[in-house]
């Protein structure tokens, strides 16, 4: 017979918020038909949900006591880890959703006029004559923070397989929205569904022989499951290595990455600085928590599995973005080798990964926001003086810096961020991933580590020379401006400061995420 | 008054940053406020002197605690001013020699459009050096001894828009920086030995440190004092120093800021004490340095680098003294107030002959300048007799006790040191004199425009003050040893010692050859015609006028394998270490570009490498399991 469960709604609150506010978004998206009105309501209850929900995340970090609180046995705990990573992804949804706002001086925004119409036809022009402008971007970030929000804080492989879902589904439509080169917009958005369907299904399959060798989903039941086991089954095994590789898929760590440069290419660039920072960010809080309460019995094993795809992604992801000359694809292939970064924390089960993936995911997010915001910023201008789409090419950012410096300076900070370079929150983030995996007692791998950092040093360095160092070519002069929405230049401001202050003060930060470095097992 | 001493640092601060910012509007008064700043310093010096006075002598130290400067760590340490007989002395002398040549500025540097900037300036160093004396610690010093080394830098390229001006400074902070390092390194290992940098602390556990510790820790506060002191072997800045403003000259290039190397070593006395090589270096250090600058003084013919030279001279007196121990320490300090009286009214003489001259500084374009300056000539004529050491004027009473305690001793050292002293003496009176008889006696031979006239009386009563101390200082602090037992608290008393040769025998030599110094020089520079261009030099003067060639020295020694070493480095960066990276950069970049093939653009084959990776992983972990 089926009962009902019982439901904590006030510890769902702040996930409850974004989603009803998403649902309420779509609802709006119909009814109000002059689009500038659509626009501001649209921004105003995406920002306003967002913010209320990292409040009331903040008032029950306040009020819960130390351990969290379980919101539904076996499912979901809001545990104070928990309650970190629902206000890193808020942050990181709130500058999104500005950076989505954003509008060149002409008035464009980042996204197609009318998303369902395909690229090139009669009713893509007939739409773009008409002046359509579709807000459903909005929404549809409201729900993918939501789904992020409940992946981090469920104890539960099935639940977890749901949240997925949650939150890959509006990213696959939000990567195909882009205005401009809509075929490798569309092109981006298609493989990144085929590859996530692909990967989710290895994930279920990874659940199904999970669920078959220790008969529970609960990740406190498996674990207890895989000790009382008298040996080794291969079963339970491979379930978990193709459990964790569906997650990997999401970090975009090698060799499950191939679909991050396709997609961050693609995208409209507010949308990729809002995926690369939250979805990674959400990815690394699921794997933190499966991997800490529910699949460490097996961690001899395991173990070999992320020093070879930590050694495998920083290595190829640095090497392929050295040879990039798109800056979209290059920060794509930066984040692959960042994916490496944060797996480097995992290694050895160190309890010190607790504090140094959230701090290192914070660090990351809040530079990446801030490159990619720089980047929409960054246009073509064609000869009659028209601004066009952005200038990704690595060659169209010369002498940047002497035409704005500001924003030139700040584009360089955050790739010194990404570098890891002292003063900078990047350099926290790292020392923190590098200090949990010593000790772990995986000294090697920091090692390793250590030299990627190095040699991608080298391509972020190579755009700052190229920025400031390199004289412009005469015809490029005019070719590109830099074109502006304020939404945009207070993403780069926010994001900016954090950086600098999180790397000359991090203190007070470090010891919040300390605080939240205890996991709830959920039963 | 003993707990206000902090006004001492805080007030010519305060009105230098006043001056600094306050801008041109400050130009009207802004030199009267510098003077009330200096004036300020020595009224509460001397109230401190007087209360000091009034203890007995035992309890003649007072600590003042200023704040709480490093906590929380391995050092723990307080600022804090250290009042005492010997900070006092230095803290009279730089705040009285100071407010004269201040009032003596007001006159000299009146045509100069930057005259307000120049006695913010001066202020600095007023500030600066007074907290190098009264600091608590070593660290504390420190910072006083980089502020004097700033403000010398700053007023020696005081007139920067000349080239070689700016290059003097520039010179004059290098070399500094080199003693500076001695500082810091005798710094460290003092921490590291005594953990702790207060001079208390240090001193009261010196007994527990190994003698090669002490004379390490020595050693180092040596190579400090020659940087700051002009001595040998980083002497070379100071006859360049001679750039800057004569007052600045005078100040701080003859009277406070060079002696604080002095300052340093007596200070240190605690640790000098217990190490005897340490003190023998610093005596050999000093008397080769007080002939060097002797045998310089007697080629110059720029009347401010002459007097230079016998600074450098008369601090390796002082510097000989320090390196004697407990016997030398007081006639040190001795020396060196009668040499901060004497020299630097003598400097001010060269400075108002200058004013009157068009800034003239060639002693062979002066001559006959005694009718024409008669306050000048007077007050530079009492200098000239303090430094020969004549009696009763103020250098016998200091010299002569010098040269006397240099010839205590045993073995080889009391004949070597005595004798560089005597003879020492015997040539400053003979470039003291040279320098005098050509300035003020002999025929004028002046260029055709010169009207030499004496200065106003702004700058003479600074100088008639100075001469009245080159005048009776000594004899009046040398009356019943009345400076030896006031400095007794700091440097120890000391029993008398018998030189190697009677008193009367040392005094009659000395004085003899000062007597045949000045008459050689008066047959030379005062009777006999003294030509307008100098004559072809000897090798001797050769070398005397190029400063035994140290510049060339520096250049060959340092400058050269320093240039050397550093194309060397950068061609080795270039080839060795640029190669390898840019050899692992073009293997990298051809690995991304073998690698970039597994980035098709199709799905399929992204599938496909999902596919193999999975299985990769499941094949690695279930073999490392079975």
């Amino acid at each position: 017979m089926f009962t009902a469960p019982e439901i904590s709604y006030a510890a769902f609150a702040p996930t409850i918020i974004v989603l009803l506010a998403g649902a309420v978004g779509i609802l709006l998206e119909a009814i109000i038909r002059t689009h500038t009105t659509r626009r501001h309501v649209q921004l105003g209850l995406a920002l306003g949900a967002m913010v209320a929900a990292a409040g009331t995340a903040i008032v029950q970090w306040a009020t819960y006591d130390a351990a969290g609180v379980v919101a539904q046995a076996g499912m979901f705990v809001m545990d104070r880890q928990a309650l970190a990573w629902h206000v890193m992804l808020l942050v990181f949804g709130i500058l999104g959703v500005l950076l989505f706002a954003a509008r060149t001086r002409a008035g464009e925004e980042a996204f197609t006029p009318l998303g369902s119409t395909a690229p090139g036809s009669e009713d893509e022009a007939e739409a773009r004559r008409r002046g359509f402008e579709l807000t459903e971007v909005f929404p549809l970030a409201l729900f993918a923070v939501g789904g992020m929000m409940l992946f981090a804080a469920t104890v539960d492989f099935l639940a977890l397989f749901v949240a997925l879902e949650v939150f890959s589904l509006p990213l696959y439509i939000m990567v195909a929205l882009a205005r401009r080169k809509r075929l490798l917009s569309h092109e981006g958005a298609l493989k990144y569904f085929l590859l996530g369907a692909f990967s989710s299904a290895i994930y279920l399959f990874g659940v199904a022989l999970l669920y078959g060798a220790t008969g529970s989903l609960s990740y406190a039941d498996v674990a207890a499951a895989i000790i009382a086991l008298p040996d080794m089954s291969p079963l339970f095994v491979i379930g978990a290595v193709m459990v964790l590789v569906g997650l990997l898929f999401k970090l975009g760590a090698v060799p499950f990455h191939t679909w991050s440069p396709d997609a961050y290419q693609g995208a409209p660039t507010p949308v990729t600085a809002f995926m690369a920072a939250a979805t990674k960010a959400a990815a690394a809080a699921a794997l933190l928590r499966v991997v800490f309460t529910a699949l460490f019995p097996l961690e001899w094993e395991l173990n070999w599995l992320i020093w070879t795809v930590a050694i495998l992604s920083m290595v190829v992801g640095t090497v392929l973005a050295l040879v990039q000359t798109d800056l979209k694809r290059m920060l794509a292939y930066s984040s692959v080798a960042h994916a490496g970064f944060i797996l480097v924390a995992f290694a050895g089960f160190s309890p010190q990964a607790l504090s140094a993936v959230p701090f290192y995911l914070l660090t990351y997010g809040l530079a990446t926001i801030g490159a990619f915001a720089v980047l929409t910023q960054v246009r073509e201008k064609a000869v009659d003086g028209t601004v066009g789409a952005e200038a990704t090419r690595l060659g169209q950012w010369a002498g940047l810096g002497k035409r704005e410096p500001l924003l030139a300076a700040s584009m360089g900070l955050f790739l010194l961020s990404f570098a890891g370079i002292p003063l900078t929150a990047g350099f926290i983030g790292k020392f923190q991933a590098f200090a949990a995996a010593i000790d772990g007692g995986a000294w090697p791998l920091v090692f390793v580590a250590v030299l990627c950092s190095a040699a991608a040093a080298f391509f972020y360095v190579r755009l700052i020379v190229l920025m400031f160092f390199t004289d412009v070519p005469e015809d490029q002069e005019e070719s590109i401006e830099v074109d502006y929405h304020p939404y945009a230049r207070v993403v780069v401001w926010i994001t900016a400061a954090a950086v600098i202050l999180l790397g000359i003060l991090p203190g007070g930060v470090l010891t919040l995420f300390e605080d939240a470095a205890t996991l709830l097992t959920g039963l | 008054m003993l707990d206000l001493t902090w006004l001492l640092i805080a007030v010519p601060l305060a009105s230098s940053f006043a001056l600094l910012l306050a801008g041109k509007r400050a130009d009207a008064w802004g030199h009267w406020l510098g003077v009330a700043a200096s004036a300020t310093t020595f009224v509460v010096g001397f109230g401190a002197f007087l209360q000091l006075l009034g203890l007995d002598a035992e309890s003649r130290e007072h600590a003042v605690h200023l704040f709480t400067w490093i906590s929380g760590s391995e050092l723990q340490l307080d600022a804090g001013l250290l009042v005492d007989p010997l900070s006092v002395t230095f803290v009279l002398l730089v705040s009285f020699v100071g407010t004269l040549i201040h009032l003596y500025s007001v006159a000299y540097m009146e045509h100069d459009p930057r005259r307000r900037v120049f006695f913010a300036y001066l202020n600095l160093f007023v500030a600066a050096m007074l907290l190098l004396v009264l600091a608590d610690s070593y660290l504390l010093l420190f910072v006083g001894w980089e502020g004097v080394g700033l403000a010398s830098y700053l007023l020696i390229g005081f007139w920067n828009h000349k080239p070689e001006y700016a290059t003097a400074a520039n010179k004059a902070f290098v070399v500094n920086r080199v003693g500076d390092v001695g500082l810091i390194v005798a710094m460290g290992l003092m921490f590291a030995t005594f953990g702790s940098l207060g001079f208390e602390e240090v001193f009261a556990q010196v007994g527990e440190a190994s003698t090669a510790t002490l004379t390490a820790i020595g050693l180092t506060l040596l190579v400090a004092a020659t940087g700051k002191s002009a001595q040998f072997p980083l002497q070379s800045w100071l006859g360049d120093a001679m750039a800057g403003p004569t007052p600045v000259s005078a100040l701080i290039h003859a009277a406070t800021m060079v002696t604080a190397g002095v300052y340093l070593i007596v200070r240190s006395s605690a640790i000098f004490d217990l190490t005897e090589t340490a003190r023998l270096v610093v005596a050999a250090v000093g008397a080769l340095t007080l002939l060097l600058g002797a045998i310089i003084g007697m080629a110059k013919d720029d009347i401010k680098k002459a007097l230079a030279a016998s600074t450098m001279s008369q601090i390796g007196y002082m510097m000989l003294a320090a390196g004697l121990g407990p016997v030398g320490y007081a006639f040190a300090i001795f020396h060196l107030v009668t040499h901060g009286f004497f020299k630097a009214g003598m400097f001010l003489g060269a400075g108002s002959v200058m004013h009157g001259m068009k800034d003239q500084v060639d002693m062979r374009r002066f001559g006959a300048l005694r009718t024409a300056m008669v306050v000048t000539w007077v007050t530079f004529g009492l200098g000239w007799l303090a430094i020969l050491g004549v009696p009763p004027f103020a250098g016998f009473w200091s010299k002569d006790k010098i040269i006397e305690s240099a010839f205590v001793g045993e073995g080889w050292q009391p004949w070597v040191f005595g004798l560089a002293a005597l003879i020492g003496a015997g040539l400053t009176a003979f470039y003291m004199s040279r320098l005098f008889f050509m300035t003020f006696h002999g025929k004028a031979r002046w260029t055709d425009d010169q009207h030499p006239h004496e200065s106003p009386w702004l700058m003479t009563v600074p100088m008639i003050l100075l001469a009245v101390g080159s005048a009776g200082l000594g004899w009046f602090l040398a009356a019943g040893d009345r400076f030896s037992t006031w400095l007794e608290p700091v440097t120890g008393h000391v029993e008398h010692h018998e030189p190697v040769l009677s008193v009367p025998v040392i005094m009659t030599l000395t004085l003899t050859l000062v007597a045949v110094g000045v008459v050689v020089a008066w047959l030379k520079y005062g009777r006999a015609d003294v030509p307008t261009e100098a004559p072809a030099p000897s090798l001797a003067t050769l070398t005397a006028r190029n400063d035994f060639f140290q510049d060339s020295v520096n250049r060959a020694v340092f400058e050269r394998p320093g240039t050397h070493l550093t194309r060397t480095l950068v061609y080795a960066d270039a080839a060795v270490v640029d190669g390898a990276v840019n050899g692992t950069a073009t293997g990298v970049s051809k690995l991304g570009e073998s690698l970039r093939r597994f980035q098709s653009g199709q799905v399929r084959s992204y599938a496909a490498l999902i596919l193999i990776g999975l299985a990769g992983l499941v094949a690695f972990v279930v073999l490392g399991v079975l």
